[in-house]
């Protein structure tokens, strides 16, 4: 059973229960956790009580979605009396007070939270190498990084230590793990899911999303967690409905397919071979494949590294030491508490971006940054607007590359922020995207396909992607080289 | 003329006030005063990770009740905007705050001036803000509580448009009557639900540029509000005469002394990056809404004082004393209802209760005198049952010791005596006792009138009713 579709079949037919499906998978983290490094804790007992619990269920199996579903959460997510480091020391220790409403939802759908995932420090990395706790390893090849920031939980699903997971995208932090490590990996529309309990990175660009082996697992997972949440105030009233229900409700041959040619500069021969093979299959299929122009995608790596930052600067200033996570000893004032905990407690990404936004916001320079970014990110909006009139999804690469080697690009910040240029400006406009297995490169490493979907219309979005899914078949796993 | 006749000063004030809302601004933890500290507060107020902002609707409605009563424009879009600094009651690095685009604009404060006229002084803006927390500083450490982080505060800027710390004084009066007969805040400087600071500079009268201004905080009595403004301006034009150069800085009014201390240089503005709060979406007030508002603004002070000369004949200036405060607004209008008699009541407050209750600083809500016994009293007076004199005789022993008008004259035996049998008795023993002048006055000598009426009143101490004992006593010497 590999996927939460399957499992939940499994249920319904008495093939196993929640206790036993948990009890494999701690036992498999055991084992291969450390070689992985993709959990950053994991409370068995905690997992064990839960699973008993839902035994017991078993009547209402019918009511709970995710019945006996052990599901990773990214650990810049909150869950009470779980850890929340979101991958620094300066929150090391720190514990949970209260659950992140999308944890609520999925479980209260009957999933079993299994554990915390490793991930860049405050979401901000491409890689997994900036966590204070050690990079994540690509399951596919361990010498390479599954992708960030999401990492841990794109390698925890990849490598089969659990069924779905959680991770955060606010530039492509779910869509680019999920492409380097072989999965399934969708960011919602901006608004569709509430980030209230999420570790704030850059708030007007985060979003919660899943991970997940199939499509139709990450429909199931969405549909449990997204809708308005009154703790969020920027969480949208639109209604969800059934995703999984409406998987087939759009069909490829009355599938218009945007392709953005001017946008895919930079890609590497062996993607960009893999991504035209995706689209000659749509197109096969009966799919329309129109070109579009979003001439503005060339500015999303700029107006996103002012705009991120921005955010940041502000939304990370409660890490003081004061009230709680890492605080400095042996302080002789208010300034050197402040300074200190903060120098000890943040990495380098972090106090580089740190800077960058508290640069760009300083009186004199706001206008000539936080301002520009916004009016480019407005063009941005409207490039997606009218490309959309004439298709009904955009297709990207996911990724520009597949995995690279762990230390391969750590000392170059932009070669490192170019692995996002096919997901920033996505974040940027506000729109859902997914990014589906379409591919192996010369070097067996998968290859991600990222459609990118009209604002609030995920219901289309995870059905197009279902139909190339079918189209496509059978994907290999890691390890099953 | 002295150095400080030649010069003007040029003062705005700084108002923040307390929303007087059940919850917090941004969370459903209880806005309460003087709990234990860090008692009142939840993930959002201390800014844990993750934790969002969720507006109080009813904040902002009692913002925009202030921004209608004081005439200003209230915007249907507005924006939270973050203000980032560090300091340890400040549990997130930033205050949600408005900034490029508060929910008001415009508007005045009317004040009343020495003279009696009026004039408004005029609002730059009005906008929320959240409060934060209180640091208190211990021997070898400062302690932080938080429940008062997050608690709803409009901040409101005047224009630099007063002249003299009189002006100042009035209009902080007035803003806090505005913002109590609205129910928007306590407006209590001592507990701090209503802080002022205030932006003075000096220049030569006449001239059109403004001097370097001096910001004063700590003002936190209402007692020294003009003092401080007053020794500031003072000090200023003390330092220009002397040929020395005002400094932009803070300064703090340190009322054991009477003066205000540096508390801090100013070296070019503080850099608060501001920008657009993104946890929040733009603030919209519809028209509906403010109307909807518009209908539940209460009479304001001004509309009270016009009411009260049109309905009740008072003058001009009795009645703004008499609206100065809603609580005392209210006192006179129960008094008059209850006795009937505007003039009276609106005497008896002013000339009698308000000094006394200056003198033992009470306030007129917790006044010893009940509407009920002041209106009693007037009734009886109204009625003749007692004298004018008798009456303030019984007010003060009412304000000394809370008792009703009744037991006061009954304790004291002041009662007025009307009773004719009752004081027939007492004419005819003094008539008995003074033939000889009964003669004088059966023979022409009418002017006697007085001495017997006298006697009388000696006799019942006073309590006798004049108008009744004069016809009883005339009534009875014509019968002899």
């Amino acid at each position: 059973m590999n996927t939460i579709q399957e499992l939940l079949e499994g249920y319904k037919k008495k093939a196993t229960q929640p206790s036993t499906v948990a009890g494999d998978f701690l036992d498999r983290i055991e084992s291969t956790n450390p070689k992985f490094n993709a959990y950053l804790e994991v409370l068995k007992e905690k997992v064990i009580a839960r699973a008993k619990e839902l035994d017991g269920c078993a009547g209402q199996m019918e009511n709970l979605p995710l019945y006996g579903i052990p599901i990773a959460i990214k650990d810049n997510i909150l869950v009470k009396g779980w850890s929340a480091t979101a991958g620094s020391k300066i929150l090391e220790g720190y514990r949970s007070p209260y659950t992140a409403t999308t944890v609520e939802r999925l479980e209260a759908a009957g999933a079993i939270v299994i554990g915390k995932t490793n991930c860049d420090e405050f979401a901000m990395g491409s890689s997994n190498e900036s966590s204070a706790y050690g990079v994540v390893k690509n399951p596919w090849d361990e010498t390479r990084v599954p992708g960030g920031s999401s990492g841990g939980s794109a390698a925890a699903v990849a490598a089969n230590l659990c069924l779905g997971a959680l991770g955060t995208d606010t530039g492509g932090s779910i869509r680019q793990p999920a492409s380097l490590c072989g999965i399934v990996g969708m960011k919602p529309s901006y608004g569709r899911v509430s980030r209230f309990g999420v570790v704030a990175y850059a708030s007007s660009l985060d979003q919660v999303g899943p991970f997940g082996n199939c499509v139709w697992d990450n429909a199931r997972l969405l549909e449990v967690m997204a809708g308005f949440d009154p703790r969020d105030a920027t969480t949208s009233q639109s209604t969800v409905g059934s995703y999984t229900g409406r998987l087939n409700s759009k069909t490829l041959n009355a599938t218009t397919i945007g392709v953005a040619r001017d946008w895919l500069e930079g890609v590497d021969p062996e993607v960009l071979k893999s991504f035209e093979a995706a689209l000659a299959t749509m197109k096969a299929a009966g799919a329309k494949i129109v070109d579009v122009a979003i001439p503005h995608a060339r500015y999303g790596l700029s107006t996103y590294y002012i705009l991120a930052p921005s955010e940041a600067s502000s939304n990370l200033a409660r890490y003081d030491g004061v009230h709680y996570g890492h605080r400095a000893k042996g302080v002789d004032s208010v300034e050197s508490l402040y300074s200190r905990s903060r120098g000890e407690g943040f990495g380098k990404e972090v106090k580089l971006r740190i800077m960058l936004g508290t640069y760009a916001l300083s009186a004199g320079y706001f206008d000539a940054f936080y301002t520009r970014a916004n009016q480019v990110r407005a063009l941005l909006k409207k490039d997606f607007e009218d490309g959309f009139q004439k298709c009904d999804t955009i297709a990207v690469p996911t990724s520009p590359c597949t995995a690279f080697r762990i230390g391969e690009k750590v000392d170059d910040p932009i070669t490192m922020y170019l692995s996002d240029v096919f997901t920033l400006p996505v974040n940027l406009a506000g729109l859902p995207g997914i990014s589906i297995p379409c591919g192996l490169d010369d070097k067996k490493l998968p290859i991600g396909l990222q459609l990118i979907g009209r604002s609030y219309d995920e219901a289309s979005l995870f059905s197009i992607a279902h139909q190339f899914e079918k189209l496509r078949g059978h994907f290999p796993r890691a390890g099953a080289k | 003329m002295s150095a400080r006749d030649k010069y003007e000063a040029v003062i705005g004030l700084e108002v923040h006030a307390q929303l007087l809302t059940s919850s917090k601004m941004f969370c459903s933890c209880p806005n309460v005063f003087g709990a234990e500290p860090n008692t009142k507060i939840c993930p959002v107020c201390t800014g844990q990770p993750g934790a969002l902002p969720v507006v109080n609707r009813h904040a902002i409605e009692l913002g925009v009740r202030v921004g209608l009563a004081l005439n200003s424009t209230i915007h249907p879009v507005s924006i939270f905007a973050r203000k980032n600094y560090f300091y340890p009651d400040l549990p997130k690095g930033y205050q949600i705050s408005q900034y490029e685009q508060p929910f008001c604009t415009g508007g005045e404060v009317p004040i009343q001036l020495k003279d009696g006229t009026q004039r408004g002084v005029k609002l730059t803006r009005i906008h929320f803000e959240e409060d934060v927390g209180k640091s208190t500083h211990h021997g070898h450490g400062t302690r932080v509580d938080l429940n008062r982080a997050c608690v709803p505060l409009i901040e409101m800027v005047s224009e630099p448009d007063m002249r003299t710390a009189f002006e100042a004084g009035q209009y902080l009066r007035a803003l806090r009557n505005i913002l109590r007969y609205t129910q928007v805040c306590d407006g209590n400087l001592e507990e701090g639900n209503f802080r002022c600071d205030a932006n003075i500079s000096v220049r030569l009268k006449g001239a059109q540029e403004f001097g370097t201004k001096v910001e004063l905080k700590n003002i936190n009595s209402f007692r020294y509000v003009e003092k401080a403004i007053d020794y500031e301006i003072d000090r200023q034009v003390e330092m220009i005469e002397l040929g020395e150069v005002i400094q932009q800085q803070t300064r703090g009014w340190n009322a054991a002394k009477g003066t205000t201390e540096l508390m801090r240089l100013k070296e070019g503005a503080a850099d608060y990056r501001y920008f657009p709060e993104p946890d929040l979406a733009p603030l919209e007030i519809t028209t509906d809404w403010q109307n909807e508002i518009r209908k539940q603004l209460p009479e304001l002070p001004q509309q009270k004082s016009e009411r009260f000369q049109e309905s009740y004949g008072l003058s001009p200036y009795d009645a703004s004393v008499l609206t100065a405060a809603q609580e005392l607004a209210q006192y006179f209008e129960t008094v008059t209802n209850l006795s009937q008699n505007a003039k009276a009541s609106a005497n008896w407050v002013m000339n009698e209760l308000l000094g006394r209750l200056n003198a033992a600083s009470v306030e007129i809500d917790q006044s010893p005198v009940s509407t009920e016994h002041l209106a009693d009293l007037i009734r009886r007076i109204d009625s003749n049952e007692i004298s004018g004199k008798i009456a303030k005789t019984v007010f003060e022993a009412m304000f000394a010791t809370a008792k009703a008008p009744e037991t006061i004259l009954n304790e004291k035996g002041l009662r007025q005596i009307s009773d004719a049998k009752q004081l027939e008795k007492v004419i005819q023993k003094v008539i008995e006792a003074n033939t000889s002048q009964v003669v004088e006055y059966k023979n022409g000598k009418t002017k006697l009138l007085g001495f017997f009426v006298g006697q009388v009143m000696k006799e019942t101490k006073g309590q006798a009713n004049p108008g009744v004992l004069n016809e009883l006593v005339k009534k009875l010497l014509d019968s002899q």
